[in-house]
């Protein structure tokens, strides 16, 4: 033995080390648990105050005349909300995704797709209601009584929506690397052949939860339907004709009702629970698509 | 099969089971002296003609003076020093740079000669002709059979056919036995040199003239570098293939013909890349006319 071996035991240094790692654990460890404290309030107090007026007859029984009665369920909310979104949806995913697969696959850095960039981030930026106003000028205003519909709500959050997933989609687009599309050119296919049968299906996962992501976020939009949908005590199915109602415009209303009257207050929170469940739905659908995808086929 | 590859090199005595190759080159005993009418590229079809070839990238240089024969049924190799341009020029063979930002091609390519770049000619007509095969295996994520019917299906090969192309060119890129039951499972779950191999298969499907490969066994190891070695041996048969690597052993095993390019930095710093010569392969390995292939085959520098 010439050299003396490295000693293996604890030295003071590691001593320190091990004081900062266990410091900083705690720290994130306690903002974890802050993040979520609110969440969880949320969650539990909305449970637990809908769950009072929460049955099957609160989801399918219409709405009652004036919200200060009781009774009557909040059936032509749900209704409303699932149409006029679907329709929002419809509009805005599919434009989204071409937009998205313009800005990355053709547009690049030409001064037109940097114009769109620009205008996007622009309107991903514009509040909500704003986005109201605008429709109920250009739409409504127009059109008089027969402007107040579920169609005029749809474009003010397909336009909410829009931006959301033309960014998502070239996010995600982008990722998809480049030695695909060069497998693919290389076997004599063109641009657009590459685009949809390699580029899409490695980027779809992605941009299929980004766009469902974007849907669950305007299914809880209340501003922009203010001016948009007018109002109904029953469902209405028709999106093109006639006024119709929605989830969070019904809390905001019953909610909104000064004067003590416990049966729009609870009528506030379950349709808040009702909300919130539909959302999860939506997310959770979204999850399930990726999933399936993603074991299919992905790139990203 | 695999072993032999690895071991003979062209110039010792010849191992190699595939006789044919052997008969080809009647020369091959007598190294440094070829006749004119013993040199087997010359009696061979000349697919490829580069005449003074330079690509610019943004305007700036990154090879040029690039004047190569490459015949049919031969493997052409590339050899050099990082960024001395083989891969450069071995993508103006298939207009790979169309779909480079910037990227430009001067002087003349022609094929079959036909010139690659006037504006009659259809890159994607042209890809199909010329396969390629890269540096990284990049299978798309679909199934090992969507992979290869890919190619056949976008080029309208009738369904009935698609499923016979899809074994026809696994069996030729020695995948068929591997893969054979589990042809719908995600290529990605192949190994590596598997993953390549399916890349070369899918490119078979095409069946294309040409094949390029842009370092094909860079990401592999020893025994799928063989594997893929002994394939393109093979594969020589009925189509012509150019390779770029950066390994000279490999370039000695398996080429006909070696390019050596080299790169020299100008006043402004740019590197450029330049072809110093084109041989026999055996005459660059032994006889080598320029002092700076010899340096670098002997590892004096690159």
């Amino acid at each position: 033995m010439t050299a003396q071996p490295m000693p293996l035991t604890r030295s003071a240094r590691k001593g320190r080390r091990e004081l900062k790692n266990a410091v900083a654990t705690g720290l994130i460890v306690a903002s974890f648990v802050i993040a979520l404290i609110p969440l969880t309030l949320i969650v539990v107090y909305v449970i637990q105050a809908g769950a009072s007026v929460f049955n099957l007859g609160f989801l399918t029984e219409d709405l009652p005349f004036s919200n200060r009665r009781e009774g009557g369920g909040i059936y032509p909310a749900i209704i409303g909300t699932l149409v006029i979104t679907g329709t929002a949806t419809a509009m805005a995913v599919p434009l989204g995704i071409l937009g998205g697969i313009y800005l990355n696959e053709y547009g690049g850095r030409s001064p037109l797709a940097r114009f769109i960039r620009f205008l996007s981030e622009v309107m991903t930026g514009v509040p909500s209601i704003v986005m109201g106003l605008f429709i109920y000028t250009i739409w409504v205003l127009p059109r008089k009584q027969s402007g107040l519909s579920g169609f005029a709500g749809a474009l003010a959050l397909g336009c909410l929506m829009l931006p959301i997933v033309i960014r998502t989609s070239e996010e995600i687009l982008k990722v998809v690397p480049d030695e695909l599309r060069e497998g693919s050119y290389a076997l004599g296919t063109r641009k657009a052949q590459t685009i949809r049968r390699v580029v899409f299906p490695s980027a779809a996962p992605g941009i299929i939860s980004g766009a469902l992501l974007g849907v669950a976020r305007v299914a809880g939009e209340t501003a922009p339907l203010l001016f948009t949908i007018g109002i109904v005590s029953t469902a209405n199915f028709n999106v093109f004709d006639g006024p119709n109602t929605a989830l969070p415009q019904q809390i905001y209303i019953n909610a909104g009702t000064f004067g003590g009257f416990p049966a729009a207050q609870d009528r506030a929170w379950g349709a808040a629970l009702a909300l919130i469940l539909l959302v999860f739905l939506f997310t959770l659908v979204a999850r399930i698509i990726t999933a399936i995808y993603t074991r299919r086929s992905s790139a990203v | 099969m695999t072993d032999t590859a690895i071991a003979a090199t062209r110039f010792g005595p010849v191992t190699t089971t595939r006789g044919e190759s052997v008969a080809k080159r009647p020369d091959e005993a007598s190294p440094g002296e070829p006749a004119p009418d013993e040199q087997p590229a010359r009696a061979r079809e000349i697919v490829f003609q580069l005449s003074d070839v330079e690509v610019r990238y943004s305007g700036v240089t990154a090879v040029q003076d690039v004047t190569v024969d490459i015949a049919a049924n031969e493997i052409t190799a590339f050899i050099g020093p990082s960024g001395c341009g083989k891969t450069t020029v071995l993508r103006s063979l298939n207009r790979m740079h169309d779909i480079t930002p910037g990227a430009e091609v001067l002087g003349k390519v022609t094929y079959h000669g036909q010139d690659l770049y006037s504006s009659k000619v259809d890159p994607a007509e042209v890809r199909r002709r010329i396969g390629m095969v890269f540096q990284k295996p990049n299978p798309f994520p679909k199934s090992v059979y969507d992979n290869v019917a890919y190619g056949p299906r976008i080029n309208g090969t009738k369904r009935s056919e698609v499923e016979e192309r899809v074994k026809k060119a696994l069996t030729q890129a020695a995948l068929w036995d591997e893969v054979n039951g589990k042809l719908r499972t995600s290529a990605l779950s192949l190994s590596g040199g598997q993953q390549q191999r399916l890349c070369i298969a899918r490119c078979l499907a095409v069946e294309p003239d040409v094949i390029l490969m842009d370092e094909p066994c860079s990401a592999l190891d020893p025994i799928a570098t063989a594997r893929i070695e002994d394939l393109m041996d093979d594969l020589k048969n009925d189509y012509t293939i150019v390779i770029v690597t950066h390994n000279m052993q490999q370039a000695a095993r398996v080429s006909d013909r070696t390019a050596f390019f080299t790169a020299e930095v100008d006043d402004a710093g740019h590197r450029r890349g330049r072809l110093i010569e084109y041989d026999v392969t055996e005459t660059i390995f032994t006889h080598p006319s320029d002092p700076r292939t010899e340096g670098y085959i002997t590892g004096r520098f690159g």
